[in-house]
């Protein structure tokens, strides 16, 4: 993996040192709370519903062990023992005080990371497929770009006082894991005549007015990606709306402009750029191609420890069946760890499972961890042969539940629990969906099945794409949750229908129950998933299972 | 007829901690809402704003949050007053086995 040169260090380090005295400066009084908040948020710090909250960036979701361990040590030095890992693949401690924070940005910059740009107007964290470099459907490992994008977009001069906050994706893969058509930029990597490009798709984002982005360039060559990039940023610099922050993003930009005249501008802006780049980006991307050198997998290793354990263990089979996926070496697997236990927190792990992932993928993983936009972790290279004792391992630490892709795999945001944005609380709804199908054992017969949560309109917990998506909202000074409908997050994106009027906190569960109970009753054979069934038969039946057959006899509660 | 008006506490973050906290009778700040003020009249409820907001060297955000009268001092009116009273959920806190 990457790790930081002389350059990096000494920015990342002098930052620190600058937000440390920006701290001393506040708590002495010298600084105004309006002076120093644009300065904490450019180093990640919130101040939350309870206390402050950092946000740390961990690019594309890649860490290393050490630096597993590290933000292990943090939570509990720090924080509250536990950190939380974000549908953005950051992971953010809720407990912060003011006054440590230097420290913990120190520590941090220690293992080569840091909290730039995790908040502000700025270019974002850059995430990327979780199974990059690993996956057997991938055309090429994604990260060298997405560190290159990193580093371009980190204290670009440009780009510090944005209209709003831009968020890129990358995937390797045509099975989009890393939900491109939700972000500003999405990039796809594709390989045409031998030369490997980028289909670019801009404009999409979730937030109150959800939209899929549209493709800008159907095949950019890699050679032209920077400038290109750049292009479409510093268009939409000048031609975003500053007048209203609701209509800041460059989905809104798009609609208003239509995606031909905003190819045009980009077109005539990256015509400029292109020149001005003159190679230094490609010489600087193909040395990152060195650092995400694939791993030295063990060759000819017999896999039959694996293959008796399948068979004679239920609970490993369940496991391996619910949790692994194809490795592109055969005798390798990718593991995903839920962080999803039923009744727990989504996205939640202790210091001590920090520290034990960080143990086990030194032991079976070529030191290689990954944080999932769906909150989870992964293993990415681990030999099959190794399974059944990493398996006891994770399970050991509450880390073995079998239910990666299933109803209780859920997408939740902080909701109203930490986050001083949101309308209602999400994490309670997403224990209770977990516990109920956990009770009624139902997980396994439902298969795949995708619930996301968000607490409030800004759509942190991708409700928009969730096959069943939830948003709470404050409806009179009472928690109520919508349904949506239909939503995905894949290569096939689509964002969910409103269903009808919304439920209070004590009706969710029996809601999602009832919607569960029509799909097991109206699908075609067990094959055919939620998401299936639904676009087959559309939203009626689904409605008449939530409202009954009369459908509309509900006052409109929300 | 103007409203009649809703009664109030002063409430903020503690610049140091972050933590939630409520302005006393006596111009403490409290974690307890219980010890908060509770103002009933509307030119005081600004006035006392006004006092806080001034002490931007210990609490930030200063607002007036809606509150009715109950036997142990000041009850909230929103359940968003409710849970920054309460902290998170008590699902909502992972299980520690270690920390506090």
């Amino acid at each position: 993996m990457y790790r930081y040169t002389d350059f990096d260090a000494d920015f990342v380090a002098e930052r620190n040192r600058q937000f440390r005295q920006q701290v001393a400066r506040r708590l002495d009084g010298s600084l105004t709370e309006d002076e120093f908040k644009p300065l904490r948020l450019m180093n990640g710090l919130y101040l939350q519903l309870h206390a402050y909250m950092l946000r740390v960036a961990i690019p594309y979701g890649t860490l290393n062990a050490r630096q597993m361990r590290r933000l292990a040590e943090i939570a509990e030095r720090w924080d509250r023992g536990y950190g939380h890992f974000t549908t953005r693949q950051n992971i953010q401690f809720n407990w912060p005080r003011l006054r440590d924070v230097p420290d913990m940005l120190d520590a941090l910059a220690e293992v080569g990371m840091h909290a730039v740009q995790t908040s502000g107007n700025t270019i974002r964290n850059v995430t990327a497929d979780h199974l990059a470099g690993a996956a057997a459907d991938e055309i090429a490992d994604p990260r060298p770009v997405a560190e290159l994008i990193r580093q371009w977009s980190t204290d670009h001069p440009e780009f510090q006082f944005l209209p709003r906050k831009f968020k890129i994706a990358i995937t390797g893969s045509p099975n989009d894991r890393a939900v491109t058509r939700a972000h500003d930029i999405g990039l796809r990597l594709l390989e045409r005549d031998g030369q490997t490009g980028y289909e670019v798709i801009v404009g999409g984002g979730m937030g109150r007015t959800p939209m899929l982005g549209q493709v800008i360039r159907d095949f950019l060559p890699e050679a032209d990606l920077l400038p290109y990039l750049e292009a479409i940023v510093s268009v939409w610099n000048l031609l975003g709306r500053r007048d209203n922050k609701y209509k800041a993003r460059i989905k809104i930009t798009l609609h208003e402009h239509g995606i031909d005249a905003l190819r045009t501008r980009v077109e005539d802006r990256f015509a400029e750029l292109r020149p001005a780049f003159g190679g230094a980006d490609r010489a600087i991307l193909a040395a990152l191609r060195r650092d995400f050198a694939p791993p030295a997998l063990a060759q000819g290793r017999s896999t039959r420890v694996f293959e008796t354990a399948r068979a004679a263990d239920p609970v490993f089979r369940a496991w391996c069946d619910s949790n692994l996926a194809p490795h592109r070496a055969a005798d390798h697997a990718i593991v995903q760890v839920s962080l999803k236990a039923h009744g727990a927190v989504p996205g939640d792990a202790s210091a001590a499972q920090m520290r034990a992932l960080a143990d086990l993928a030194e032991r079976y993983g070529h030191d290689d961890l990954r944080i999932s936009h769906e909150q989870n972790v992964v293993l990415p290279h681990v030999h099959k042969a190794d399974l059944p004792q990493l398996h006891a391992a994770l399970t050991a630490q509450g880390l073995g539940t079998a239910n990666i892709g299933r109803i209780s795999d859920i997408i939740a945001c902080p909701g109203m629990d930490y986050c001083a944005l949101a309308t209602a609380r999400s994490i309670p709804v997403a224990q209770e969906i977990a516990t109920r199908f956990q009770a009624l054992g139902l997980e396994d017969e439902i298969g795949p099945l995708k619930i996301k949560i968000s607490g409030c309109i800004n759509a942190c917990g991708h409700h928009h794409v969730g096959h069943i998506g939830i948003l709470g909202l404050d409806r009179g000074g009472v928690e109520t949750y919508q349904i949506t409908l239909g939503g995905d997050h894949s290569e096939t994106a689509a964002l969910g229908q409103r269903i009808g009027p919304g439920f209070a906190a004590d009706e969710i569960v029996p809601a999602v129950e009832r919607l569960v109970q029509a799909y097991l009753a109206l699908r075609t054979e067990p094959a055919e998933t939620f998401l299936a069934c639904y676009r087959r038969l559309g939203p009626e039946p689904f409605k008449t299972a939530l409202y009954g057959a009369g459908n509309e006899a509900r006052p409109d509660a929300a | 007829m103007p409203r009649p008006f809703t009664p109030k506490v002063v409430t903020a973050n503690a610049l140091t901690e972050g933590w939630v906290i409520y302005l006393t009778e006596d111009d403490r700040w409290t974690r307890s809402l219980s010890e908060a003020e509770l103002l009933t009249d509307e030119a005081h409820a600004e006035l006392r704003l006004i006092e806080a907001s001034a002490r931007s060297a210990e609490a930030v955000g200063v607002y007036l949050a809606e509150m009715k009268p109950g036997p142990d001092g000041p009850e909230p009116v929103h359940f968003r007053e409710d849970f920054r009273r309460a902290g998170p959920s008590p699902r909502a806190v992972p299980l520690m086995t270690e920390g506090s």
